[in-house]
């Protein structure tokens, strides 16, 4: 176990190693860097201000040069100056987060609270109406672009109780930062509890067919016994296991909704760097969501270690 | 061995069909939601085809009298704000998105399928790089892949598929990768090998055809997610650019203000691109049911 943590870390070294190396490479090869774009919005030509620029930026020096220099920065906690703004990526970066990490945490607990009871209620009830009704629900929630739902909350509200929730940097209470997060979170949410219930369905599908459900059964306990503690226990195991995958998709999903809803969080301020070629922001803010993404599987794989003690990892 | 041998397989499900008729009657009522699949995107293709049929304006021709007019007998879906006809946007947009679509997801499963055959056929240090690589591209979302590549590519049609493509490549490799390890252990592999056949000839002509299966299945699940992103790449302003009519880049320029206006320019747009991922999303459940019965779900 010791020795498979350590080789697990490591592969997970090399693969942000890796990840630093092709964004960096697929942000070089971008048409146009920053002094490009400014140049075309302000229409003008000098090409030794346009020189000037680069030089100040240190977009003339080797591209392995740049690399380095992002990288030793990087290790040292040193992010560099966003091309825009002109302050610290960091201070940039930073403030933005717990935004988007509440509304990624609360788009979890959403999808979680929704999907597992459907999936369960879907597998118990397998083949009637309602298991079908559930099925198309949830494959309906796979198939909706969260941007476009988040659309459609955005009119109910306007049509219904015309005003639209708009997120403010300065909520009241944390109840009322809590109302306003939770409308695009349930968004995210929606669409991923339809991969959370579908898992849960087949899970519990698999797991109702085994002998000792059947001896469940047998020895007289109740219906709700043999689902929830007999079945719903064991079936619940390869659903954490796509808390990681999850984790990917609810960042794909935040991008738009935040872009729709306004929301001043970390995943629309990527958005809005790319589009200004802003190479800081941009390869720091992606690598983070790869740190994010490899740390949240390595954790679930180490949890499903400590849940499932059939699970032995050869040293 | 032929794989995908439909007859054997509905007559040992019970199906008495016989012709083409007999054999969807029977498939329509053993997979009704696989059915309803199965129209939505026939539809979604026909209205592709024949979209300059289908419509009465030119989908990028402007008409500043018919700015933000509401669906009436003459614009039966409204029009945008530079009084382009949304039914014709729609119409036309079924092309960007199917284009996109089917583009990307063959070109990704086409070099899926050539580095996961490869890397599980051959294994040693080839397999472990290839390993290695897929782990580090799957260490992003999807979306973000695509959004970072389509930046770098810069706006167009092609570059849209291939930014796509990319990103659905580990995924595919990776299920090509664990069905070759296994039928690389099969006997007639091994007949195979003994009558003297090439490696490369055993991998292509005995490997490939027992993957077609999955990789159909897969194919399927991966072209809903290849239209969602396309549409979330357009919405985003970093896929199709204008003045094609893209399914997402008609969200993104009626989006929120329009949500109080002209909420038709938001509505039908979101309809088109959820009828054609639900349609795909249920056929591929079905053909999963069908052709790879073990991962039921």
């Amino acid at each position: 176990m010791g020795a498979y943590l350590v080789r697990r870390f490591f592969l997970m070294l090399l693969t942000l190693f890796g990840m630093s190396v092709l964004i960096f490479v697929l942000l070089r090869v971008m048409p146009g860097n920053i002094s490009d774009i400014l140049f075309e919005s302000a229409g003008l030509v000098n090409p030794a201000e346009k020189a000037k620029i680069e030089k100040e930026l240190g977009l003339d020096q080797p591209l392995v040069v740049q690399y380095s220099t992002w990288i030793s920065g990087l290790l040292r906690g040193d992010l560099g100056y966003a091309y825009v703004s002109e302050k610290p990526a960091l201070d940039e970066i930073l403030p933005r987060i717990p935004i988007t990490a509440k509304l990624a945490v609360l788009a979890l607990f959403f999808s979680i609270v929704l999907g597992v009871p459907l999936g369960v209620i879907s597998a118990v009830k397998q083949d009637t109406p309602l298991d079908y009704a559930l099925r198309v629900v949830s494959l309906s929630g796979l198939s909706l672009p969260s941007f476009w739902l988040a659309l459609l909350i955005l009119m109910g509200f306007v049509h219904f109780l015309g005003w639209i929730p708009i997120y403010t940097d300065k909520p009241a209470t944390i109840w009322h930062e809590l109302a306003l997060l939770s409308i695009p979170a349930a968004a995210v949410g929606f669409r991923a509890s339809a991969l959370i219930m579908r898992l849960t369905r087949s899970s519990m599908l698999e797991v109702l067919r085994q002998d000792y459900i059947r001896t469940a059964r047998a020895k007289g306990a109740s219906a709700a016994s043999v689902n929830y503690d007999h079945a719903l226990r064991n079936a619940v195991l390869p659903v954490i296991t796509i808390i990681g995958i999850e984790a990917a998709f609810l960042i794909g999903g935040l991008i738009v909704t935040e872009t729709v809803f306004n929301i001043p969080g970390v995943a629309r301020f990527l958005v809005e760097a790319i589009r200004w070629r802003d190479y800081p922001i941009v390869q720091n803010l992606v690598m983070f969501i790869a740190v994010v993404v490899v740390v949240v599987n390595f954790l679930v794989d180490m949890a499903y270690v400590v849940l499932d003690p059939r699970i032995k990892y050869e040293d | 061995m032929a794989v995908l041998d439909h007859r054997a397989e509905l007559n040992r499900a019970g199906a008495n069909a016989t012709g083409f008729f007999g054999t969807a009657r029977f498939l329509m009522r053993r997979y009704p939601l696989g059915a309803v699949g199965a129209v939505i995107v026939v539809l979604f293709v026909l209205t592709a085809l024949f979209a300059p049929w289908l419509t009465a304006y030119d989908p990028t021709s402007t008409n500043p009298r018919a700015s933000l007019a509401r669906p009436t007998a003459d614009h039966i879906l409204g029009a945008d704000f530079m009084g382009r006809d949304m039914w014709s946007r729609v119409a036309y947009g079924a092309r960007i998105s199917l284009a996109v679509g089917v583009g990307s997801t063959f070109l990704g499963c086409l070099i899926g399928v050539a580095v996961g055959l490869t890397s599980g056929y051959f294994g040693g240090w080839y397999d472990l790089l290839i390993q290695r690589l897929i782990d580090i591209m799957q260490a992003l979302p999807l979306l973000v892949m695509a959004l970072v590549m389509a930046a770098s590519l810069g706006p167009s049609l092609q570059n849209t598929i291939i930014a796509i493509a990319i990103p659905l490549v580990p995924n595919v490799a990776r299920v090509i990768r664990s069905n070759t390890l296994s039928l690389r252990e099969m006997p007639y592999v091994e007949a195979a090998r003994a009558v003297g056949m090439s490696e490369l000839g055993i991998a292509v002509r005995h490997v490939l055809p027992n993957t077609l299966a999955p990789l159909i299945v897969l194919a399927t699940a991966q072209l809903g997610a290849a239209i969602l992103t396309e549409a979330a790449l357009s919405f985003l302003g970093l896929g199709i650019p204008e003045p094609h009519p893209s399914w997402g880049r008609m969200l993104s320029e009626s989006a929120a203000e329009y949500v109080r206006t002209a909420p038709w320019l938001v509505i039908f747009p979101g309809i088109a691109i959820s009828l054609a991922v639900f349609g795909t999303n249920l056929l591929g459940d079905a053909l999963r049911d069908y052709l790879d019965p073990r991962q039921r779900t």
